[in-house]
């Protein structure tokens, strides 16, 4: 039996691979409260780079998908409509099967793109690891769940403030970067927070669907999953993990209400949206 | 299926496809395709009736009743249900086993939980050690349903909670007024107009339990996402139709069959949503009763 101490050391940065800590997982009758506890909490550093690199690019995408989708071009919000369609209208799960299938299909030695005077090789090989991969399905995932948010938005901002630009004098790029993406921030915000959430909790996903953990690096839920197979007993490393992913979602709460709090804070103090949590998690 | 399927390496292109899509392991892979719609058809209703089960708990006036409510609502809706979808099947067969354990061999004087090891007397195993084949299924599958019905019944809790408190008061008030009793006016008054209230919530959740469909893999049943994968993984020439690695387009398949059924509920919701608006105190309503006018 180890310690405590002993677990701590063996397990906590275990999820980033086998040089990382011990190189076996503990199995069977040999695994004790604190190698759930620390191995599963080693696992939420793959939530939390999934979740935050996800968010991160997904916003930039989502703002550019939502102003293409509200376009007055036909060109232009016909392909953005359709690219939130496929990925609002069809489960994660499926995507994350799908697109894994079709990496796993492109050639490993790379592709070489001619431009002419010089030749680009793409590196694919990253392409079937959860890391790259997956991230690459959340951050669709997620710009389209957003875009659709944000679109909305854009459909709700005032009249008021888009006459009021004008009165300014302001339009095009300045107009947008003043007036119209603020308001629209403004707007999305609360629906956003919980769009983040979703997306954090759909982390789990990744390692469930097609993607292999290698190293048996995973993520929380890869290894509380891990536990409950090698003890038959669901009572501890599911709550574990849920506790886990309660405190996570405390964290993304305060954290987009903190930048909820700046959005807003022009108006008088119970005129101020409230960002309510409304947890629905399946995508 | 065809008769010219006996030898299918010398068929020409369409001939070896039409005997390739026809084998018997196809047709598991096409009957998966009704078993989620056999899950939804099942699991909505009964997700249906929690829900409205739930929001009576929370709306009640007995303490306990609406404690009991409200607990559930909550501790579902705040864990991710995934870890609900993998809980409660294992958590729900070990205490079927064990309540039959208890009934069944009370002079039994081993712990259950030996170690790793959950071990109850040969007569308490659920389903029996000799069941056939399909009692295993259903039994894995209405688990399933189960955990189904749990997680997306307090999402439904929560929604027709909501949808009963926005029935405008003057109509409840009315009703008090006919000397109505609490049970009457519900009965007559909220019940019937609550839906169009309700209806925006219910179909969201509904969107999500068609998305939620494929997580029956991880239940270790035999979906449609488990065929794909077994049908779509390369095949060499020892198997009877060699192909190469054609998953991508099994998952095609599965990702056009969800567009489409979300795509086609998202328009007979917009229907019901039209029918439930007539003659109702929104602004749809209004708007058809202008528009008649």
């Amino acid at each position: 039996m180890r310690s405590c101490g002993e677990s701590f050391d063996a397990y906590i940065l275990r999820a980033l691979g086998r040089d990382w800590g011990e190189r076996l997982l503990p199995r069977g009758l040999d695994i004790t409260m604190c190698d759930q506890l620390v191995l599963i909490g080693s696992g939420l550093i793959w939530t939390f780079y999934f979740a935050a690199l996800a968010i991160g690019i997904g916003f930039f995408l989502a703002v550019a998908v939502a102003v293409a989708k509200t376009s007055e071009t036909p060109w232009v919000s016909r392909p953005a409509s359709a690219f939130v369609f496929v990925f609002r209208g069809s489960p994660l799960f499926i995507q994350f099967f799908f697109f894994y299938s079709a990496f796993v299909l492109l050639p490993r030695t790379g592709i070489d793109i001619p431009l002419g005077f010089v030749t680009l090789t793409v590196q694919t090989s990253a392409l079937t690891t959860a890391q790259v991969g997956g991230l690459i399905v959340l951050v669709l995932n997620t710009t389209a769940y957003s875009a659709e948010l944000f679109a909305g938005a854009l459909r709700a901002i005032p009249k008021g403030d888009l006459d009021a630009a004008d009165a300014y004098g302001l339009s095009g790029f300045t107009k947008f970067r003043r007036v119209v993406f603020p308001s629209m921030l403004r707007l999305a915000w609360p629906s956003y927070t919980n769009e983040a959430i979703f997306l954090t909790h759909s982390t789990t996903l990744v390692f469930l669907s097609a993607f292999p953990a290698r190293e048996q690096a995973g993520e929380a839920f890869y290894y509380a999953r891990y536990f409950v197979d090698q003890t038959f007993n669901p009572f501890v490393g599911y709550p574990i993990v849920a506790a886990y992913f309660i405190l996570l979602t405390l964290g993304i709460v305060a954290l987009f209400g903190f930048a909820n709090r700046r959005l807003n804070r022009h108006l008088p103090r119970e005129r101020r949206p409230r960002v309510r949590f409304r947890p629905q998690y399946i995508r | 299926m065809f008769s010219f399927c006996t030898d299918p390496a010398t068929l020409p292109q369409w001939q070896w496809f039409a005997c390739y899509l026809t084998t018997g392991t196809h047709f598991a892979f096409y009957r998966s395709f009704v078993m989620v719609i056999l899950l939804l058809a099942i699991t909505a209703p009964v997700a249906l009736g929690m829900g409205l089960l739930g929001a009576m708990a929370v709306r009640s006036r007995i303490w306990p009743v609406s404690w009991l409510g409200k607990g559930y609502v909550n501790i579902v809706r705040g864990v991710p249900d995934i870890v609900f979808f993998m809980f409660v099947p294992i958590a729900l067969g070990q205490g079927i086993e064990w309540v039959f354990h208890q009934i069944n061999c009370p002079d039994w004087d081993q712990p259950i939980r030996q170690g790793n090891d959950f071990i109850v007397c040969r007569e308490a195993r659920v389903p029996g050690p000799n069941a056939p084949a399909w009692v295993r299924s259903t039994y894995a599958f209405s688990m399933a349903v189960i955990a189904y019905a749990l997680v997306f019944g307090a999402f439904a809790a929560n929604t027709l909670y909501g949808a009963m408190q926005a029935v405008p008061r003057a109509q409840v008030e009315t009703a008090e007024a006919y000397g109505m009793t609490r049970a009457q006016a519900f009965r007559r008054i909220i019940m019937p107009q609550m839906w169009i209230y309700a209806l925006p919530g219910l179909s969201n959740i509904w969107q999500i339990l068609i998305k939620a469909t494929p997580l029956l893999f991880l239940l270790g049943i035999q979906d449609a996402v488990y065929w794909a994968r077994e049908l779509g993984g390369q095949k060499t020439s020892l198997y009877t139709y060699p192909h190469p690695d054609w998953r991508v387009w099994y998952f095609l398949v599965l990702l056009c069959f969800y567009l489409f059924l979300t795509w086609g509920s998202e328009r007979v919701f917009a229907r019901l949503n039209r029918r439930l608006s007539r003659g109702q105190a929104t602004a749809a309503g209004e708007r058809m009763r202008k528009a008649a006018a």
